[in-house]
């Protein structure tokens, strides 16, 4: 079923998924919500693969999609430990509260 | 039969190494046994040799060995090899031989010192380093050995260094003689890169003498004017002679042996080693006659107005080194080299002599608190009698016929003048004057010390004396190997020495002055054949009996005369006294001037320049840090912005690139 489906489509899907997902991550300003913009953008990622992997007969993309699940999965629970710990800090999760880098 | 002639310059060091390592392990008198007996070991070894010399042809008379290749770089190589010739042999008898007498002699004089074994440790690397400059088969290793006496002349000057003045006069003397070490530096790199240049890479003696006629004229005049320079810093001639008398802090055994006997010879030494490079520079040895009979005068001059007896003494020095260079510039080597010898043992007899009496003065110096030593200090009076006859040039002692041979090769030979002669011999009346004006002021007359001083005069040890009295005994005869041939004498010392020097050279006159030289030197030969010869030595000797007797009118007859004296040209005794002023003269330009160039730098060149590139580099850095970091503003948002800016760069590059 999924033949029928042009991959230029896909590519489209993917290319709007993760720019949605880059304009969130760059805009919201709560954390949690960036955080799920970030996976956003995996997902985008993830879908490419599949798609190019369907398109070309090749395993290959569906492999890195499960390096890129697992990688995503550490991510979040390092990323969501880190937001405890900003939280504890700052008493908020809001990404500009938490500028200590500031030149 | 030439493999032990390393031995000569082995046994101080053996010495020196004993001595330096067991330090405090060995009691004080056996140390001082041990620094006298590598002495005597090397002067034993000398006598061995020239006993061998005097058996051979005078041709055959060198003996040279390599022991080490030292420095080996393509052609090129330096090895550490002696040479002795009869030129090396005498200077070894000289060194070993008074540095013998001189080091006994300190047994007593530094009896109770603190700094007693380190006395005898830098006398012993002293007397190395000096048998290294002379043994020494090349032009380096003699530097080692001149560098190396330099640095002894320093340590020992500094004696004494919880006194200010040593230290300073320590300094001075290493500082002043750095000038002259830069000329002499810098004569081996010039000789060395001319000879290379033809194909000779070379700095042994022997080769050098070989390969000489490949330098051309000028370039000889400027090396042996380099090489001069070395010899003015250590032999201590104008301009650079302001050292010497400074030098006189170290204990009186070290101003004898070091800044009378041998060290200060160095330069002469040199010369006449390298006597066929400037037999070869006619306008070098002119010089080097002038700037020796100014030295000679101006430093007589000086000894006038002196009272310190030890600064009197050092200005005789410099005064009869300057003799020395009149006969290395008008060609008279052996002469130069026969008055170093007899010098050596009349000068260093005249130090021993003033240090016996510091001895009996409880460490007194200074002449006006002296006299009437002669009835005290028997031995030391006579001892010294003998030694300030044979530096007037009184016939029968040594000094008169070193002396004579020279003034006379000073009137006669192709390059002397007769102007030369005239200065020197009024120089040789001079020196008579100072040294009995220092000997009766010490010696004659009442006595002038304090009480308590003149309470405790008594002569000194036997250790001192005996070497006293075996140095007069050689002032004394020591001139007998060189009579010349007016007297009936057959100069043996110019015979023996006539193998290095080659027989009395004639150069081919170039320039004004050796035409009128040659001139004046074909008039006088005309007319002389000895006549002439002997009436200037009669010449000469009236001179000095001159010069003794207006002594003796002045500081015995009539001792308020040289007040009146003095008071009557009080300007002129006023600068003389004061050296003319030289070292005054000389802390005004050069040290003060350094001081300034030195502030102006520091100010100019290190505050401003240096400071300023280092300061200004730093604070670019920060003002370009200031600017800079505004950009980063700690938003993890706009980091993100920049992450995503860039990748569609990338990207967009990527996909654009290909199009074109």
């Amino acid at each position: 079923m999924f033949q029928e489906i042009p991959p230029g489509l896909c590519f489209a899907l993917s290319g709007v998924l993760f720019t949605i997902g880059a304009i969130g991550a760059i805009t919201r300003k709560n954390v949690i919500v960036i955080f799920m913009c970030i996976e956003l953008m995996l997902n985008a990622a993830n879908l490419a693969f599949i798609a190019s992997g369907n398109a070309l007969s090749s395993m290959d993309g569906a492999v890195f999609v499960f390096f890129v699940m697992t990688v995503a999965a550490v991510e979040a629970a390092v990323g969501l430990a880190i937001f405890v710990m900003i939280f504890r800090l700052h008493g908020t999760v809001n990404a500009d509260d938490a500028s200590l880098l500031k030149g | 039969m030439a493999d032990y002639i390393w031995l000569i310059p082995a046994f101080p060091a053996l010495g020196f190494l004993i001595n330096g390592f067991l330090g405090n392990r060995i009691s004080k008198s056996f140390a001082a046994w041990i620094a006298c007996l590598a002495i005597f070991l090397s002067f034993l070894t000398s006598v061995a040799i020239i006993c061998e010399f005097l058996q051979m042809p005078p041709t055959a008379r060198i003996f040279e060995m390599d022991i080490y290749n030292w420095i080996a770089s393509g052609e090129f190589s330096v090895p550490i090899g002696f040479r002795i010739d009869a030129l090396s042999v005498i200077m070894c008898l000289v060194v070993t031989g008074v540095g013998f007498l001189i080091h006994v002699y300190s047994i007593g004089y530094m009896h109770g010192d603190p700094g007693f074994r380190r006395f005898f440790i830098y006398m012993n690397l002293f007397v190395f380093m000096m048998l290294l400059l002379v043994t020494g088969n090349n032009l380096l290793l003699m530097f080692v050995g001149w560098e190396g006496v330099g640095l002894c002349s320093y340590l020992l000057i500094g004696f004494w260094y919880e006194k200010d003045s040593a230290s300073n006069a320590g300094k001075k003397a290493f500082i002043v003689n750095r000038v002259g070490d830069f000329g002499f530096l810098m004569g081996i790199f010039l000789l060395f890169a001319t000879l290379g240049a033809q194909g000779v890479w070379t700095l042994k003696f022997g080769e050098i003498q070989q390969n000489a006629h490949l330098l051309n004229g000028h370039l000889v005049a400027i090396i042996t004017l380099l090489f001069f320079v070395g010899a003015v810093g250590k032999s201590a001639q104008i301009p650079l002679y302001v050292w010497l008398p400074d030098a006189m802090e170290g204990p009186t055994p070290v101003s004898s042996l070091i800044h009378a006997a041998t060290m200060v010879t160095a330069g002469v030494y040199m010369i006449a080693r390298l006597n066929f490079l400037y037999s070869m520079a006619p306008a070098t040895m002119f010089v080097v006659a002038i700037i020796g009979v100014l030295t000679a005068f101006f430093a007589a001059s000086i000894g006038f107005a002196q009272y310190d007896i030890k600064r009197v003494l050092a200005y005789s020095t410099i005064s009869q080194l300057g003799f020395m260079f009149v006969a290395m510039g008008v060609g008279a080597y052996a002469a130069g080299i026969f008055h170093l010898m007899t010098h050596a043992f009349f000068k260093g007899l005249l130090f021993l002599g003033a240090g016996s009496v510091m001895h009996a003065m409880s460490g007194e110096l200074d002449m006006r608190n002296m006299g009437g030593l002669r009835k005290k200090t028997p031995v030391t009076y006579w001892t010294f009698f003998i030694a300030c006859l044979a530096i007037a040039g009184i016939p029968g002692f040594s000094g008169f016929f070193s002396k004579d041979e020279i003034l006379w090769k000073a009137f006669s030979s192709s390059q002397g003048h007769m102007l030369i002669w005239l200065l020197a011999a009024v120089t040789a009346g001079m020196t008579a004057f100072y040294m009995f004006r220092l000997f009766f002021g010490t010696f004659h007359g009442e006595c002038r010390a304090s009480e308590e001083v003149k309470h405790h005069i008594h002569e000194s040890p036997r250790v001192m004396t005996i070497p006293l009295m075996i140095l007069a005994f050689l002032s004394l005869v020591g001139g007998y190997v060189g009579i010349p041939h007016i007297l009936g004498g057959g100069n043996c010392i110019e015979q023996f020495l006539a193998p290095v020097f080659g027989p009395t050279t004639h150069l081919a006159s170039t320039g004004s002055f050796d035409i009128i030289s040659a001139a004046w030197a074909s008039a006088g030969a005309a007319g002389h054949d000895g006549s002439l010869e002997l009436a200037l030595m009669v010449l000469s000797v009236i001179i000095a009996l001159i010069g003794i007797s207006i002594a003796y009118v002045f500081y015995v007859k009539n001792p308020a005369l040289p007040q009146r004296f003095t008071a009557k040209c009080a300007r002129l005794y006023h600068v003389v006294h004061n050296k003319y002023f030289v070292d005054e003269l000389y802390d005004l330009i050069f040290v003060r001037g350094t001081l300034k160039a030195g502030g102006f730098l520091l100010k100019a060149v290190d505050d401003g320049m240096i400071e300023g590139l280092v300061n200004g580099t730093a604070a670019t850095m920060k003002r370009a840090g200031d600017k800079l970091r505004r950009i980063e503003t700690g938003y993890v948002q706009e980091y993100a912005i920049g992450i995503i800016l860039g990748a569609i760069v990338v990207v967009g590059y990527l996909i654009v690139a290909p199009m074109f």
